[in-house]
């Protein structure tokens, strides 16, 4: 199965969330990542979806996508110059011998130290998906004591 | 103004003559708004009943169906009903009662979460969580209902919200920015299906229940008489094409008949108006219509492609369609294709044992059919009694076929015929029934008595859940697990006790006399209990999953 990435406008009001990720669960499919947030407008918001599927569909969830009456308007995003970016913060186990070792990975990945102390130590991450995935299995070596990670948000570059 | 005399002030502003439903606690300010509103109210005697009667209303007038439910219980007895509407894009708004929106969460007494509940089954769904809201929402509701693909919509209104007080402004003109349906066919594509028409040597127009709702009949039967090009129907469609012209071939799908399906079949080009592909009309999807291209009219765009790969989709209105594609299309070359139509039309007529001196289903159809002239509204309810009702009376006009496709839910067909009755009081209106399906909703009978509702229920009763005792018979051995209805009520003293006529037939003979009767009786409903032959089954039969090369078309012996 493919995966797919699909930035929905929707009016930013309660149940639209509800009505969106519905489509998908009332067909089984698990939503691999998602996240949602106000835009430049208040009253609107972006739905960011990442889910795995096959093309027909993936077709027909953006067309019922399209009918649902708070849906402004569905981009889909899979085959198209769009910057993805997702956020993770991961916590390892670390006694200060090793410090210096994971600076250097974290300097490395642009990686952000959020939080030290006598045993461990928090980095943040943020860029294209598989930036993080590489960064998460070097730090791996360290012992993760704690992964969390956003949903991932797509935008559209302009052609030159 | 009050909430609650906002929410009826705004159904009068909306032409709404008639609704139905059942009060509650929370809808006690609403109701008492509508006590003596011009609205005439119909008190049903379950909450499924007044849907499916608001469902009815709608599918034989044409208008929005509206109807009222109280929180918790009462709004989740309307579930079927929006799920029966929203697959068969019948316009409904459909009001409920909510607990106050300070215990929404809290679990209430009689509280639900309505709009989750009812989220995949509605076309669109509204809390109403400040009054300020209201007006605006009622006017989108019938908006969205009635307009696009139609659809149930709900509108979950707190008592709360009933009770307080805003300034009323029901003028303002409905902008969804979401929400911009499409009436208009693309001129090329218009353009690209004339031809294609005009090149087809074996063409078939298949239709559906779209055509009766966008009120395309006239056109879709120009369209067919100016091309010369053969119709079946969905269904749902069934009436939107006189089945007595010679270019009808009547319903096609799992029960059609041979012809329409052997025609579709054997098609080079499908051109389908307001219909889906549903899985009961395509049989086994991959040998569906191997050798025809298809031209797809339809409002929903959602509906293209589905399920068929579509080579000319125009998304549209199809009165609109149809109208643009008569100015320029010209008549194809096919007597030949017409000729072989005819010949399988003439070899393969619908089949019932016409000659057994027993009193078959078919046969009953068949004589309420001659002896209302095929000018009464029918309604179904759902298994055999549906299908011999749709294969043995020959529609002619639209809105006269009401019965629960997509869905296919039992009990559905004596409320419909009780809103069908009420949206149009000068047809008769008959529900073909099973002795299964009527004891689903037989409350409503009381409803139909009290407002003097002159529906004939003509009752198949074979003593058996007959549909599925046919799979049964057919496919699993003759293991009849479930199927026979043991202990069934006297349906001739039933009438009587709920204060309708009830009449018995056991004889071939006698079965015009009781259609007779039913039929002088002007003030009140009659029951007609036909004790009919009881493991008839329906044919022709396309198995699940199977291609129309695999019909059944008769017992075997």
């Amino acid at each position: 199965m493919e995966q797919y990435v699909l930035s929905v406008k929707v009016e930013n009001r309660s149940g639209v969330l509800a009505r969106v990720v519905g489509l998908f669960s009332a067909r089984g499919y698990n939503i691999d990542s998602l996240s949602v947030s106000k835009t430049e407008d208040s009253e609107v918001s972006v739905i960011t979806i990442v889910v795995h599927g096959n093309d027909r569909v993936i077709e027909q969830v953006k067309k019922q996508l399209n009918k649902l009456i708070d849906v402004i308007k569905v981009y889909d995003h899979t085959n198209i110059p769009a910057a993805q970016r997702e956020i993770a913060i991961v916590k390892i186990q670390l006694t200060p011998v090793k410090r210096v070792e994971v600076f250097q990975i974290a300097q490395t990945f642009g990686a952000e130290i959020i939080d030290i102390s006598q045993k461990s130590l928090s980095l943040q991450v943020v860029g294209h998906p598989t930036k993080i995935e590489n960064f998460i299995d070097i730090i791996r070596n360290y012992g993760i004591k704690e992964l969390i990670r956003s949903g991932r948000v797509s935008f559209a570059r302009d052609r030159a | 103004m009050k909430g609650a005399r906002q929410v009826v002030e705004s159904l009068i502003k909306e032409n709404v003559e008639i609704m139905f439903g059942y009060p509650g606690g929370v809808l006690i300010p609403i109701f008492h708004e509508l006590h003596d509103s011009p609205i005439n109210f119909i008190l049903t005697r379950h909450e499924q009943g007044a849907i499916h009667a608001a469902d009815g209303y709608a599918r034989a007038t044409g208008k929005p169906g509206v109807c009222i439910a109280t929180s918790g219980p009462g709004a989740t007895n309307l579930i079927t009903g929006l799920a029966n509407a929203h697959m068969d894009s019948i316009p409904l708004v459909v009001i409920t009662g909510q607990v106050s929106t300070d215990m929404i969460g809290n679990d209430a007494f009689q509280e639900a979460d309505v709009t989750g509940i009812t989220r995949p089954v509605t076309k669109h769904n509204y809390l109403v969580q400040d009054i300020h809201d209201l007006a605006r929402i009622i006017k989108e509701a019938f908006y969205i209902a009635t307009t696009g693909r139609p659809g149930p919509v709900l509108i979950d209104i707190p008592v709360n919200i009933s009770n307080s007080d805003c300034e009323y402004d029901y003028d303002k003109p409905v902008d969804i920015r979401g929400y911009k349906p499409v009436y208009e066919g693309h001129p090329m594509q218009i353009k690209k299906a004339a031809q294609m028409i005009k090149k087809s040597k074996r063409p078939v127009i298949y239709s559906g229940g779209g055509v009766i709702l966008g009120d395309a009949s006239k056109e879709l039967t120009e369209f067919a008489r100016k091309t010369g090009i053969p119709v079946t129907t969905t269904l749902l469609g069934l009436g939107a094409f006189p089945e007595t012209d010679e270019l009808s071939l009547e319903m096609l799908g799992m029960h059609g008949t041979y012809y329409a399906n052997h025609t579709v079949n054997e098609s080079d080009l499908l051109i389908a108006v307001g219909a889906r592909f549903d899985d009961r009309v395509t049989g086994k999807i991959s040998d569906f219509i191997p050798n025809a291209k298809v031209i797809h009219i339809d409002i929903d765009p959602a509906s293209v492609s589905k399920n068929v790969v579509v080579d000319i989709p125009i998304v549209g209105d199809c009165k609109h369609i149809l109208q643009e594609l008569i100015n320029i299309v010209e008549k194809p070359d096919i007597a030949p294709w017409i000729q072989e139509v005819k010949q399988m039309k003439a070899t393969h007529p619908l089949y019932y044992d016409t000659e057994s001196k027993k009193l078959k289903p078919q046969y009953v159809v068949e004589r309420i059919y001659e002896i209302t002239k095929g000018d009464a509204v029918i309604t179904t309810e759902v298994g055999q009694n549906q299908m011999w009702a749709a294969q043995f009376y020959k529609f002619s006009k639209p809105r006269t076929f009401i019965s629960s496709g997509g869905l296919g839910t039992m009990g559905f067909g004596l409320p419909a015929a009780i809103g069908a009755q009420l949206g149009v009081p000068d047809k008769r209106v008959i529900n073909i029934a099973g002795d299964g399906s009527i004891q689903m909703n037989i409350q409503e009978l009381i409803v139909a008595v009290q407002h003097r509702l002159p529906i004939v229920i003509a009752i198949l009763n074979n003593g058996f859940l007959g549909m599925v005792r046919q799979w049964q018979q057919l496919f699993y051995d003759k293991r009849y697990s479930q199927t026979c209805i043991k202990c069934a009520p006297d349906f001739v003293k039933l009438a009587e006790a709920y204060g309708a006529l009830g009449i018995r037939v056991d004889k071939k003979d006698d079965v015009d006399e009781a259609i007779e009767k039913a039929l002088s009786i002007t003030d009140r409903p009659v029951i007609i209990d036909f004790t009919v032959e009881k493991e008839e089954n329906v044919y022709p039969f396309v198995p699940s999953g199977k291609t129309v090369k695999e019909t059944i078309l008769r017992e075997l012996a």
